[in-house]
């Protein structure tokens, strides 16, 4: 038994789907550009950025909104295989039990990967540029693909508990929409309530967010100091809930794999 | 386990699934020989599949034990995977790959190397006639061609022991035959079989034995024929116009019937279970004419699962459904 041959025959799989159901492509490339678009030209003229442009602060909020939305096909994903029966299948064969998830969240980096693609060539469309250096740059989208792709682990542990895909990304919504609205994503989390101003600067998020507008170049220097420890020190936050996130959620995700589908 | 056991490659004692209230199994024993196959016939919800689900390592027993191929199922599952091919209702393939595609990944998480698998894999395409979905993408086939791809992949690494779970339900004639011709095929090179079906047609096709279940325990055990002795061989079924002649009919049929009579008086529907088919049916028909007897339909059958039931429970195979 090897959980990185199995992983890898599996992500292979995925990524043969990916290519053959082309519908997915719609949601993974349509929809973050139509965000940019949106939010560049609807709420862009009323909120006001001091010393910057909203477009310009935008870009990453809507980079990590895109991304923690795109860990549900890991989630829907795992709930369509339940349904049709190859969780089965692959139960009864002598492959790791890690293997299946491990190879589906690998593989559903590749979403993210062209999700981040589109989106920064719709930002420089309408005017977002990327002001630090090239090293600054790539660790920043590094930085998203790897929350995204720890994330992803917890979506798997919802998909192979609800068993159906349409499940998966209603049940997500209710948690996706306030983990990405009440953060710094949209709008600077300094004119928040109080309570939800706390919530913002401690959800990682906003860590993840803030990380890539310094990683972008995207905070102008007069912008105020951030005050709360997890915005000052974001990188590092960041990283400690992506780790934390996979060191929790692939046991959860791997023995409720082990449970899943027969009866 | 005593010496005359170690011929046989699955063995399952008193297995017992409880889900909640719901008992699945309740005391299930089982014993099919190397070699041979054992049909394990029943209605929905008789526990077939979670029987199954048991014996391929999918689902923990409440209580008892079982071993595959020599090796305990709750000990060494793992070991258990290496030495069976599992296909059915619940099984599948993936629809958005080719047949090729679909059995080398199943090759390669037997653990074969990727030459290996695709060597097997373009062999099973050829021997199950699979030619035409070899590079195609599944979804755009038949049931019937999914189902034989789907027991290719149980067969990719040749197990030992092989699972079929209802693998003709829901099929036409034609692909139920074409499946059957390649489960003989596996069984004459001496592959050990348990398959579950609805269809008494299918076990008596398939089995060299047959174990009968209802509500998670067996009823009834042996080959075809000696179930089929049991339950009386063919049933002569009658649909009679008029209300009035329900009662000289029923006495007509009496005189030949070799069991109990089913009969519905609101339809004016009968079906004797009948030992010499053709001379019974020219006795009836002989006598209803006598007797003036206005004939709808007429005709002699082959024994059903819903017979099976009637004649071991008491009781039609649906109302077991429940489960």
């Amino acid at each position: 038994m090897n959980i990185l041959r199995d992983s890898l025959v599996i992500a292979r799989r995925n990524t043969i789907r990916i290519r053959r159901v082309p519908d997915v492509m719609v949601f993974v490339l349509i929809q973050p550009l139509m965000f940019v678009v949106l939010f560049a030209y609807v709420f862009g003229g009323s909120i006001d950025i001091p010393g910057s442009s909203y477009r310009e602060f935008l870009m990453a909020g809507i980079f990590t909104q895109t991304v923690v939305f795109g860990a549900t096909f890991t989630g829907a994903g795992l709930a369509e295989d339940l349904q049709k029966g190859l969780i089965n299948r692959f139960r009864s064969l002598p492959m790791s039990p890690f293997a299946v998830v491990a190879g589906r969240t690998a593989s559903d980096v590749i979403y993210n990967v062209l999700s981040i693609a589109m989106m920064s060539i719709a930002g420089l469309a309408v005017g977002w540029r990327i002001r630090s250096s090239f090293i600054d740059a790539v660790i920043g989208y590094a930085l998203l693909l790897f929350f995204s792709y720890a994330f992803s682990w917890v979506m798997a542990c919802i998909g192979l508990a609800v068993r159906t895909p349409e499940v998966v990304n209603n049940a997500s919504f209710m948690v996706l929409f306030p983990l990405t609205f009440i953060a710094n994503t949209f709008v600077p989390s300094d004119n928040l309530p109080p309570v939800f101003k706390t919530i913002a600067e401690w959800n990682p998020v906003s860590a993840l967010t803030h990380a890539a507008r310094v990683n972008f170049g995207n905070i102008p220097a007069s912008a105020p100091e951030p005050t709360a420890w997890p915005i000052q020190n974001s990188t590092l936050y960041t990283l400690i809930w992506a780790i934390g996130l996979i060191v929790v959620f692939a046991p959860i995700a791997a023995r409720s794999y082990q449970r899943a589908g027969a009866r | 386990m005593n010496s005359e056991n170690r011929d046989s490659s699955i063995i399952a004692h008193n297995l017992v699934k409880k889900y909640g209230d719901v008992t699945a199994l309740d005391g299930l024993d089982l014993e099919v020989r190397s070699g041979t196959v054992l049909g394990l016939l029943g209605p929905n919800g008789a526990g077939k599949t979670t029987a199954v689900s048991i014996l391929t390592t999918l689902v923990k027993p409440t209580a008892g034990s079982a071993t595959v191929a020599g090796i305990d199922v709750l000990a060494e599952p793992e070991e258990v995977r290496r030495r069976i091919g599992l296909s059915g209702q619940y099984a599948a393939v993936d629809e958005h790959l080719t047949a090729n595609e679909n059995l080398e990944m199943i090759g390669r998480l037997y653990g074969m190397s990727r030459r290996e698998a695709r060597a097997r894999s373009h062999e099973l395409i050829e021997r199950f006639r699979l030619t035409e979905a070899a590079d195609r993408p599944l979804k755009t086939f038949s049931g019937g061609m999914r189902r034989r791809i789907d027991l290719a992949g149980a067969l990719i690494a040749d197990p030992p022991v092989l699972f079929l779970d209802e693998p003709t339900t829901g099929l036409d004639p034609v692909s139920r035959g074409e499946l059957w011709d390649v489960i003989r095929d596996r069984v004459a090179q001496g592959t050990t079989v348990l398959l579950t079906t609805q269809y008494l047609e299918e076990a008596d096709q398939l089995a060299d034995q047959i174990v009968v279940i209802d509500h998670g325990r067996s009823i009834a055990e042996g080959t075809a024929d000696e179930l089929k002795r049991r339950i009386g061989g063919e049933h002569l079924d009658v649909h009679i116009e008029r209300q009035d002649q329900f009662e000289l009919t029923e006495t007509i049929l009496k005189s030949v019937a070799s069991g109990p009579l089913r009969a519905h008086s609101g339809d004016g529907a009968f079906s004797a279970p009948v030992k010499n088919g053709v001379h019974a049916l020219s006795q009836v028909l002989r006598e209803l004419e006598a007797n003036n007897v206005a004939i709808i339909d007429i005709g002699l059958r082959r024994p059903t699962l819903d017979d099976v039931f009637v004649e071991l429970t008491g009781h039609g195979a649906e109302e077991s459904s429940n489960a």
